[in-house]
């Protein structure tokens, strides 16, 4: 391959933050292209300092190295500025390591993350010189892939992306370079050409590709079905999913840029999954069942990893941290490692809202001091109830306390609005929460501030909200209206939300069908790139789009689906029953939560059994403090009726003594 | 205790900035288990203490930064300096190279207030070595020299002229990947530090002005950034040494080496970079 660097070098000069570009990374990869080897171009359409940080990518990045048929490179989404100097200066899309050119790769893999970006995977496939529409590409262009949490509705991108991979990629990525194998590099050109390739790849379990299915739309133009119409095509795809979080140590290398970045800090997952349900989380839904990392593992990544790359500060990543079973020894272990003589900090990015775990945060942020964030999401136990988000007052002013009695002076707290069956009284629940917070503080301070940080609600696929039709554009806004009056006359109460606009425009995609696919191309072709970024979001460019294609916000967005509806993701599944959702949604809407899963009768979701995996834990006792979902008193913990089984899951360690590393545990009571 | 370091930065990693520099030294300090000293407080950090800021794009020879050891643990684990730099190489990205490491005295003053000024290397294109000749001349015969530059957000003029202690137009290897016609030619300078400092592309602003007509020349090559459409264009450019003078003679920061001050600067300054 080509570098392309000496007609990049001169655009840098004029461009900010040239080092975007630059590559250097400390465990970057030096690639050798050979023509026997598949060539992966890993692509995060948003910034450098936005994309760098993505776990996924970086763990795909190294399993792909490793094979001795794969060689990978990564590539951004060039800022505005420079993307102007390289369409200027006829510069295509390059990668970081090298500087090769996109159309150079054998595969263009997206990372999607969030709708907004969709935009600019369009924008990206056409800086590469690659067609935007994969109807158009041909034998001569690279493989357009996608996968990320988004993929779980891929309609909207179907025209432009060639497969889609669903779920965790540690195992998928290989067997999908297997088959770029066969094809690509192959002794002899195989006969079919791009069409046999994606038949092929619609063949590897957790790949969709859209053009193996016909769509059909019934009288009224609503979506009748999608059924594939090649050859061994799966009618519904399952997600991937990995069942020993152990067996995959990775990243092993995580990248160290040389600019500063979002998450500049080593990350290490502790586990995978999430069995709380809140019932608008997406990412909880998708990921399950919970597959824990052992915790010796996660002690030698720990200490591994600060030694190779000299970051201060580690990050124990999951959806809900503190419920990591040993979260107490796993983070003193971190704290005492002489090694790190007193100077590392470790963070749980996603504090549960207890006061148990805020003595967690008090104990392991000793370094450093910023603010606490807690997401108690519904401003009432109602909303909680029907978000199934359990969490009790006492719970959150506990926590709160905790929080300001051990120094802190700024708590954050995260709310949404637009959920649901919400009233005025729920969204007003948002202002007396935070008062109450305000309240407390100034018991041990006397200047605190408290932040209700307040989201628009958007309903996401596979999940039970994922038949609710979302709040309009008015009607969030006169919720935000109704929160900022009320919080005026509040001191230390700051309210910040998040705009209404973007919301809407974040569900034009969220839940499109594959005609959504127009309105996307005519956002981007009207200039609409980086729309995640205030600067540039324009919902014009988003309504103009959807009236040329004759559709509205009000059938987009604003309508309730009904049960008998053919959902645009139906075909596709997250292990989750249709039918264990569409009850989640009832029970929303009668109010009625549902506990953790993990401590309580199998609700029969089908995460674990459609896959014959457990929730792999290390433990076989709930974290002290969890009364969320799991119905144990606040202050202690204890033993909940668990039994162990007889032999461990496939690929999950036995035991090897008390504390140690990942057992199997089922609840009593499950056949 | 204290310890100087001089390194170098060139190549892909000159678009890095100060800010990001510092910090791959952090981490690259920590990564060799440097016993450093932190600040007090809640948010503790490492005492690291730079020369004059590098401009993002620049490249340069001479770069300093201070770190401070904690006494105790330094003297226990028996630190040796001379062992350093080649530890350090093999931490700090590519594009960093560490020359020397010397121990120091505290001084009440930084690094970044003692230097009094630089030596510069540029590579300028699209111009030729009269044409830059008489633009040197212009600037050096002029009694003020005014540009307007911005600072917290406002723009404000300033008097370059005091600034430019020396400056002579010098060979340069030419880079046709930037301007074909191969119209490169070099400049050396030395710039004060007092009162505020005067970078490279400041200088050549200065030195387009002076010259008015080719301020107004149609753009046909890259723009510097700080004036769009204006050659020539400042294509690299190298800090070759950072100067202390004290009492009428110029001394190398680190190694003590003294140069009268009344010496040829910008022949001194090419021979750094040659």
């Amino acid at each position: 391959m080509e570098s392309l660097w000496p007609q990049i070098e001169p655009l840098l000069a004029q461009v900010t933050k040239p080092a975007r570009y630059i590559g250097g990374e400390l465990g970057a990869r030096r690639v050798e292209h050979r023509p026997e080897v598949v060539s992966w171009l890993l692509v995060y359409p948003d910034t450098y300092e936005v994309g760098l940080p993505n776990q996924g990518l970086q763990i795909l990045y190294e399993i792909l190295n490793e094979r001795p048929d794969a060689a990978a490179e990564r590539s951004y989404a060039p800022w505005v500025d420079m993307e102007a100097s390289m369409r200027a200066a006829g510069v295509p899309l390059f990668s970081v390591e090298g500087h090769h050119p996109a159309a150079a790769f054998d595969v263009i893999a997206f990372n999607l993350s969030a709708e907004l970006v969709y935009t600019n995977v369009l924008n990206l496939i056409d800086l590469a010189g690659v067609p935007v529409r994969a109807a158009d590409r041909t034998d001569e262009h690279p493989v357009v892939v996608a996968g990320g949490h988004c993929a779980f509705n891929p309609e909207p991108l179907a025209d432009f992306v060639d497969c889609f991979v669903l779920g965790d990629g540690e195992e998928v990525v290989g067997e999908v370079n297997d088959v770029l194998a066969e094809f690509r590099c192959g002794p002899m050109p195989v006969a079919g050409g791009r069409g046999a390739l994606l038949a092929a790849l619609s063949r590897v379990p957790g790949v969709y590709v859209p053009s193996c299915y016909d769509v059909a739309y019934d009288d009224d133009g609503r979506l009748s079905g999608v059924t594939p119409r090649t050859p061994g095509t799966p009618e519904r795809v399952e997600k991937r999913t990995i069942t020993d979080l152990g067996a995959w140590p990775y990243p092993r290398q995580q990248l160290v840029p040389l600019i500063e970045v979002v998450h500049d800090r080593l990350n290490v997952e502790l586990f995978r999954g999430c069995t709380r349900g809140c019932r608008f989380c997406q990412a909880g839904m998708i990921t399950r069942p919970v597959r824990e990392r052992p915790a010796e593992q996660v002690r030698t990544m720990v200490a591994a990893g600060l030694e190779r790359t000299g970051y201060d500060e580690v990050a124990l990543t999951s959806l809900s941290s503190a419920d990591y079973s040993g979260i107490e020894d796993t983070v003193t272990g971190i704290i005492d490692d002489p090694s790190c003589s007193g100077q590392v900090s470790v963070s749980l990015p996603s504090l549960r809202v207890d006061a148990f775990t805020v003595g967690t945060a008090a104990q392991i942020q000793r370094v450093r001091r910023t603010g606490l964030t807690f997401a108690p999401e519904g401003g009432t136990w109602r909303m909680r109830q029907v978000i199934n988000k359990l969490i009790r007052e006492e719970d959150l002013y506990a926590a709160v306390d905790a929080a300001f009695s051990q120094g802190w002076k700024r708590v954050k707290l995260y709310f949404l609005i637009g959920l649901p069956t919400e009233t005025d009284e729920d969204t007003l629940g948002i202002v007396a929460l935070a008062k109450q917070c305000v309240a407390i503080g100034k018991r041990y301070h006397s200047s605190v501030t408290v932040t209700a940080s307040v989201g628009g609600f958007v309903p996401k696929v596979q999940t039970p909200f994922q038949w609710f039709g979302q709040n309009t554009i008015e009607e969030l806004t006169r919720k935000v209206h109704l929160l900022r009056d009320a919080a005026r006359p509040v001191r230390g109460l700051t309210i910040r939300w998040h705009d209404p606009k973007a919301t809407a425009a974040e569900g034009i995609v969220s839940r499109g069908d594959r005609r959504m696919g127009a309105v996307i191309e005519q956002v981007w072709r009207n200039g609409g790139t980086f729309q995640e970024w205030s600067e540039f979001f324009d919902l014009d460019l988003w309504t103009d789009a959807l009236a040329a294609q004759g559709m509205t916000l009000e059938d987009a967005v604003y309508r309730h689906r009904t049960e008998d509806e053919v959902l645009p993701w139906d075909h596709l599944s997250a292990g989750l029953h249709r039918d264990f959702l569409w009850q989640d949604w009832k029970d929303a809407l009668a109010e009625y939560g549902l506990p953790d899963c993990r401590w309580t009768p199998c609700y029969d979701c089908g995460a674990c059994t459609g896959y014959g995996v457990e929730h792999v834990v290390a433990s076989a006792v709930p974290p002290a403090g969890g009364s969320q979902g799991t119905g144990q008193d606040l202050s202690t913990g204890g033993q909940v009726p668990v039994r162990f089984l007889s032999t461990a899951p496939s690929g999950a360690a036995p035991a090897p003594g008390p504390g140690g590393s990942a057992v199997a545990l089922t609840t009593e009571g499950r056949s | 205790m204290r310890i100087r370091f001089r390194f170098s930065k060139l190549g892909k990693i000159r678009f890095t900035s100060q800010r990001d520099v510092a910090r791959m030294w952090e981490r690259a300090l920590r990564r060799a288990s440097l016993p450093m000293a932190y600040t007090e407080g809640f948010n503790p950090r490492p005492q690291l203490s730079f020369g004059l800021a590098l401009p993002t794009g620049a490249e340069s020879l001479a770069e300093y930064v201070d770190v401070a050891l904690d006494p105790v643990r330094a003297a226990e684990q028996g630190i040796d300096p001379a062992a350093l730099p080649g530890v350090l190489d093999g931490l700090l990205p590519e594009g960093l190279h560490v020359e020397v490491a010397v121990p120091v005295e505290r001084s009440k003053d930084s690094l970044q207030q003692m230097v009094t000024s630089c030596s510069w290397t540029m590579r300028l294109v699209g111009v030729d070595r009269e044409e830059l000749g008489a633009m040197v001349a212009a600037l050096l015969a002029a009694d003020t020299v005014p540009i307007t530059r911005e600072r917290k957000g406002r723009e404000e003029v300033d008097d370059l002229r005091p600034s430019v202690l020396a400056l002579a137009v010098a060979d340069a290897v030419p880079d046709t990947a930037v301007d074909p016609s191969g119209r490169t030619v070099g400049l050396v300078a030395e710039l004060s530090t007092r009162p505020r400092g005067v970078r490279p592309v400041e200088l050549l602003r200065g030195l387009i002005a002076v010259s008015g007509g080719h301020a107004d020349r149609p753009m046909d090559g890259l723009a510097d950034t700080g004036r769009p459409g204006s050659i020539p264009v400042l294509d690299r450019a190298c800090r070759t040494e950072q100067w202390i003078e004290r009492d009428g003679l110029r001394q190398e920061p680190l190694l003590g080496r003294v140069v009268p001050a009344g010496a040829d600067r910008a022949t001194h300054a090419l021979e750094r970079a040659s």
